[in-house]
């Protein structure tokens, strides 16, 4: 891909009996995580400029969801952001749902909700414990890991699968939790619990992770608003904005919860924040199992939810209703919504234009970490070849999401 | 309320100002595009500091073509905003917010890339998820999804580098 234009400029080194260095850190690196390639100029260890290519996983979602019907976008979805699929499938459900003026059930949000801030913690899990183990923290990863390991089987027990649930339909979800879910939800995060503490006791006040991460990657709060950061990033710079505060969705001005923020925006307040924040999501998510009613978990009108499978195969009615929803999908009136729901890296938009056929006319995804990866070269700068694992684990890209 | 202010502050500047599903839209001409950016950025009585979006729409039948469309939010106040720009096929380019907002870099790369809509006054306009020497605009409706596009000649690092201070 094409460098940019300044790269052609000859640059001085320190040294005088030195040069410039030139060296892709190229797109497989066994220390960073994600196909990502940063162009560095070096000087000896220092970075001089650093110029950032994505794109490695470019599968064009937003071209496919033009050419199916809007059921068939939400597998697209999952992919995204792949280490909280819920979510994206939740943000694209609303969206859709704001269009056609429904509303889902109130045992469907609550379900959301729960299922949201499991795939919040996942996903935090998953940022920490690589970033950590990419620092030489390898016990904090495997401990991280193994948190995760129980809520993917609280994924696969709620949707039937561990990454790519395509659960959420427009008008409700799939399916409803299991009976033993609540039993199983408590025992998961009573051992995540026991996990968190350890691994709090093994980094927050430990020498050789302050050194590597306090300090280093800095963006003020000013910097991180016009780079148009959101979520952790922008919260550990102080800016207390968060979706679920802002514009509340689902059922999230129901649930207590605060909004840790940081005072430097350095990687370590950006671990701290994601740290903090994994006991909120647990905090919301058990208030959410206890407030859930029972009821139904889709929307009651054939316009858009599948008619039971007894209607289908028993009437002609429910056969074409099957059928039309099926081929043609949901007719969504014309118009256009913009929808932001707090994903794992912050605020994850999509901007949803219909045409009133059953078929997306545009879908465009706000992505949180292509943002912060354009706001990477800002914090690299100046910085040493060691600090580029330590704060593009803290910006935690997901592929997905970045490149779509 | 944010409708009234905009049109009030405005006036003939926005051509069409709206609020559907509680949503703002305010559709600008290109030539004053930046002017009222810039203003609904800096008034402290908008104070858009932040760029949620920046993306465009091909309307393929549609004269102007394409909408430029910026989504905009006020941390301070906590407001929202879309504003759109038409765009003709035969002049696809508007004015660079890139100097209003450090998200634009990269946004507009990406809408250019996909679009082929140019941004004056970008520092470093270049494709950003698709490879130099791809060919075409993939998120134009004239572009089918199933394209093939032309093999790249393979090239010797060594006596064709890619860096030009090398």
């Amino acid at each position: 891909m094409a460098l940019p234009a300044r790269w052609s400029q000859k640059l001085e080194a320190s040294d005088p009996t030195d040069e410039i260095m030139e060296i892709q850190m190229g797109p497989s690196h066994p220390a960073s995580h994600g196909t990502i390639k940063f162009n560095l100029k070096l000087d000896g260890e220092r970075i001089v400029d650093c110029d950032v290519e994505v794109g490695y996983l470019h599968r064009g979602f937003e071209k496919m969801c033009e050419q199916g019907t809007w059921t068939q976008c939400f597998p697209y979805t999952d992919r995204l952001n792949y280490a909280s699929p819920c979510i994206n499938n939740v943000g694209f459900a609303l969206a859709v749902e704001r269009l056609l003026g429904i509303e889902a059930p109130e045992r469907c949000q609550y379900i959301r909700v729960v299922m949201s801030e499991i795939a919040r913690i996942a996903d935090h899990l998953t940022c920490l414990g690589m970033a950590a183990g990419e620092l030489g923290a390898q016990s904090v990863m495997f401990f991280m890991l193994e948190a995760r390991e129980m809520l993917y089987d609280l994924f696969e027990a709620a949707t039937g699968a561990r990454l790519t649930v395509s659960w959420c339909r427009v008008g409700g979800i799939s399916r409803d939790l299991p009976e033993d879910f609540r039993e199983r939800l408590n025992s998961a995060f009573k051992h995540l619990d026991a996990l968190l503490l350890d691994c709090d006791k093994l980094l927050t006040r430990n020498r050789l992770f302050i050194d590597r991460m306090a300090g280093i990657g800095v963006m003020s709060a000013d910097e991180a608003i016009s780079y148009g950061l959101s979520g952790p990033l922008l919260r550990a710079a102080g800016v207390s904005y968060d979706v679920r505060k802002a514009s509340p969705y689902l059922i999230y001005d129901r649930m207590e919860f605060e909004v840790p923020t940081g005072e430097r925006g350095d990687n370590y307040d950006r671990f701290e924040v994601r740290f903090r924040e994994m006991r909120e999501a647990r905090k919301i998510a058990e208030q959410a199992m206890k407030q859930m009613p029972h009821g139904p978990i889709a929307v009651a009108d054939q316009r858009v939810t599948l008619p039971p499978k007894e209607r289908v195969y028993n009437s002609i009615e429910g056969l074409m209703n099957h059928f039309k929803l099926i081929m043609e999908g949901i007719k969504v009136p014309a118009g256009e919504v913009y929808q932001a729901v707090e994903g794992a890296n912050g605020e994850l938009g999509f901007y949803v234009v219909s045409d009133g056929s059953g078929r997306p006319y545009r879908v465009r995804v706000r992505p949180p970490c292509f943002l912060g990866m354009g706001a990477l070269n800002k914090m690299l700068i100046g910085h040493m070849v060691p600090d580029i694992i330590a704060t593009f684990g803290m910006i935690n890209m997901i592929g997905g999401e970045c490149d779509r | 309320m944010l409708i009234e202010k905009i049109k009030e502050r405005f006036g003939t500047d926005i051509l069409m100002v709206d609020s559907v599903r509680d949503e703002a839209t305010a559709v600008v001409s290109r030539e004053r595009a930046l002017e009222v950016l810039r203003t609904l950025r800096d008034e402290p009585g908008f104070s858009f500091n932040f760029l949620s979006d920046l993306t465009a729409v091909d309307w393929l039948e549609r004269t102007p073509r394409f909408d430029v469309v910026y989504h905009l939010r006020s941390l301070t106040h906590g407001h929202q905003l879309r504003v759109k720009i038409g765009v003709e096929a035969s002049e696809p380019w508007v004015n660079s917010v890139s100097g209003l907002w450090k998200a634009a870099d990269w946004l507009e790369r990406e809408c250019y890339d996909m679009f082929g809509i140019r941004f004056e006054g970008h520092p470093d306009l270049r494709r950003i998820l698709l490879y130099d020497t791809f060919t075409g605009h993939p998120l134009r409706k004239d572009y089918p999804y199933n394209r093939r596009q032309p093999i790249v000649e393979e090239v010797d690092p060594v006596t064709h580098p890619r860096s030009p201070s090398q």
